[in-house]
């Protein structure tokens, strides 16, 4: 009897196991193929050509120069605007805020933001941006900064809360006021939040899709920074999505997939690299 | 000192006012969406608009049900947490537990990868892979439908259910395990019975963060679903998802078409809004 008991815990113990390690061993193996896939198809694609022209509807040229530098217009307008508004708002939260209830409000304002999907955001986005100023650049990148918002305050908040409490007594003491040691201690202590929340935010920048179709729109013209920010224009993501869905250009889709994805690669080793400096460098 | 005292005033009004941006945002939202929403619900009558079976918004006498957007979004999102929760689920466990540290860091990383490839690129892969590997495995017409759109989503929902389940699992107390162990319990039932238990609020959050995440999903979706808007009666069928309703016809739609799709999206906000109260309410819970 106990035998028969403690061969059908054996057969329970290992069968988990061979589940656990197959589930596992998937998922390995799916992000392996994902990569290998993209970048085996896309990278042939990509010549120089390809990278620093526009397209042309006569010469039947696609390059992407266009949406690279709409990529990098929108993250820079992007930033500039998120990153004051969330800095200060995850200030207000620990350094302020004394109503509970209020603190609260907002944390849960700012998770409620965070789960909405970016869909919405674009129909929000296009509603609220597009139809006072037209389709630009600049409606997309106030939309995602509605987006990033939760991200760079929860990471701003994140690192403000290990700022010693002690540094703040010891600057108050020494009869400083409270803007003073905002400015003087509390915003350099938090330094590695704001970088780590614009990495995330970059990440989320380069991979958002459907909250810039009807916002920011979709051309492909070579613009300076102002007026590119002030005419429309497809990002790398976007402009993957039109090749693939709409015309049917596979192979730049892919070439532009490879790149994304190098770049996914690049943002998580960096988000990972820097969170683990600031670790060292606090339990120092 | 007074001139002091109003600068220290008027800074704590400027961070009072960037604190509450994320609250006003939210309710702009929410505003937004309710009146540009209600119109088109008015006029086509609330129970026409949830439970008409047929969608023809271009035809000459246009016809607004999305019951069809509501069942599929609901099965895909069903089907997506019936794939992705037990392989994510069964993957953190091993993670948590198992793993040696350094498979563990490895694998870590390469989670946070999946979730940060942009969902188009997951709607290539599956335009490019799935939908033609359907169509030659089940030898149906057209790989892209229901089917596509679950596999896609269930790929794309294993990041979040994997993160959350792990850093759940990882809060378990040590001797609670140490307890279980010490009566003689092998170490898998000990993970299974003790510790699984133990994180459960944190695994049931990983869960329906997945199933926001399936809902709201849209462009990845709208490359492998086919878009038609047909009910969803089986797993090859076209069909257009909530979301996919909403992207794909904004471009060109005007009036009362354009009104209705603002509506879905009404319709869509509330499932998520419903989602976001769950899964506060569990996190919570959890906290206590």
């Amino acid at each position: 009897m106990n035998q028969s008991i403690s061969v059908k815990r054996k057969y329970y113990g290992m069968l988990l196991k061979t589940l656990m390690l197959l589930s596992a061993g998937l998922v390995a193996l799916l992000v392996v193929m994902l990569i290998a896939y993209v970048l085996l198809k896309g990278i042939p694609n990509i010549t120089w050509q390809f990278l620093s022209t526009k397209p042309g509807y006569i010469s039947k040229n696609i390059g992407i120069l266009p949406d690279i530098l709409n990529t990098v217009y929108i993250i820079l307008a992007t930033l500039l605007v998120v990153l004051p508004l969330g800095v200060g708002a995850a200030v207000y939260l620990t350094e302020y805020a004394s109503n509970k209830r209020v603190v609260n409000l907002i944390e849960y304002a700012a998770e409620t933001l965070s789960g909405i999907p970016s869909i919405i955001y674009g129909l929000v986005g296009m509603l609220l941006f597009s139809n006072s100023f037209g389709t630009c650049l600049m409606a997309g990148a106030l939309t995602l900064v509605i987006m990033n918002l939760p991200t760079v305050m929860r990471t701003t908040q994140e690192s403000l809360k290990t700022v010693p409490l002690s540094y703040r007594e010891g600057a108050f003491g020494l009869g400083a006021g409270k803007w003073r040691v905002i400015r003087t201690v509390v915003l350099p202590g938090c330094v590695d939040g704001v970088i780590t929340g614009c990495i995330l935010s970059v990440g989320r920048i380069i991979g958002e899709s459907a909250a810039l179709l009807f916002t920011a729109g979709f051309a492909h013209a070579v613009n300076g920074v102002l007026d590119g920010l002030a005419s429309p224009g497809a990002t790398l993501t976007v402009a993957l999505y039109v090749y693939a869905k709409e015309q049917g250009e596979f192979g730049v889709a892919f070439a532009i997939a490879a790149i994304l994805m190098v770049l996914a690669v690049l943002i998580n080793l960096s988000a990972t690299g820097v969170q683990k400096r600031f670790e060292k460098r606090r339990s120092l | 000192m007074k001139n002091n005292q109003i600068i220290e005033k008027v800074i704590h009004g400027i961070f009072l006012m960037l604190g509450i941006i994320s609250v006003c945002c939210v309710l702009l939202i929410t505003a937004y969406l309710i009146v540009a929403g209600i119109p088109a619900i008015r006029e086509i009558g609330l129970v026409n608009f949830l439970t008409g079976k047929e969608w023809a918004s271009v035809a000459a006498e246009p016809k607004f049900g999305i019951l069809p957007f509501i069942l599929t979004s609901i099965y895909g999102t069903a089907g997506a947490i019936l794939i992705g929760v037990p392989i994510g689920f069964l993957t953190a466990v091993y993670l948590s537990k198992l793993a040696s540290p350094r498979v563990k860091s490895v694998m870590q990383s390469a989670v946070s990868l999946l979730a940060g490839i942009p969902s188009v690129v997951y709607g290539l892969i599956g335009m490019m892979v799935l939908v033609p590997g359907i169509r030659r495995m089940f030898d149906v017409p057209d790989g892209a439908g229901l089917m596509a759109a679950i596999i896609v989503l269930a790929i794309m929902i294993l990041p979040s259910i994997i993160k959350m389940s792990i850093t759940a699992l990882d809060a378990v107390p040590k001797e609670y395990e140490d307890a279980s162990l010490a009566l003689g319990a092998t170490s898998i039932e000990t993970y299974f019975r003790v510790s699984v238990p133990a994180a459960k609020s944190g695994i049931a959050a990983a869960v329906v963060l997945g199933v926001g995440r399936a809902i709201g999903e849209a462009m990845a979706v709208m490359m492998v679903a086919g878009n038609a808007p047909n009910m969803p009666d089986s797993l090859f069928q076209s069909v257009r998802f909530l979301t996919t309703a909403v992207a794909g016809e904004m471009s060109y739609s005007s009036g009362l078409q354009q009104q209705a799709l603002f509506s879905i999206a009404l319709v869509l906000f509330i499932f998520i809004m419903v989602i976001n109260i769950l899964l506060n309410f569990i996190l919570k819970r959890e906290k206590e």
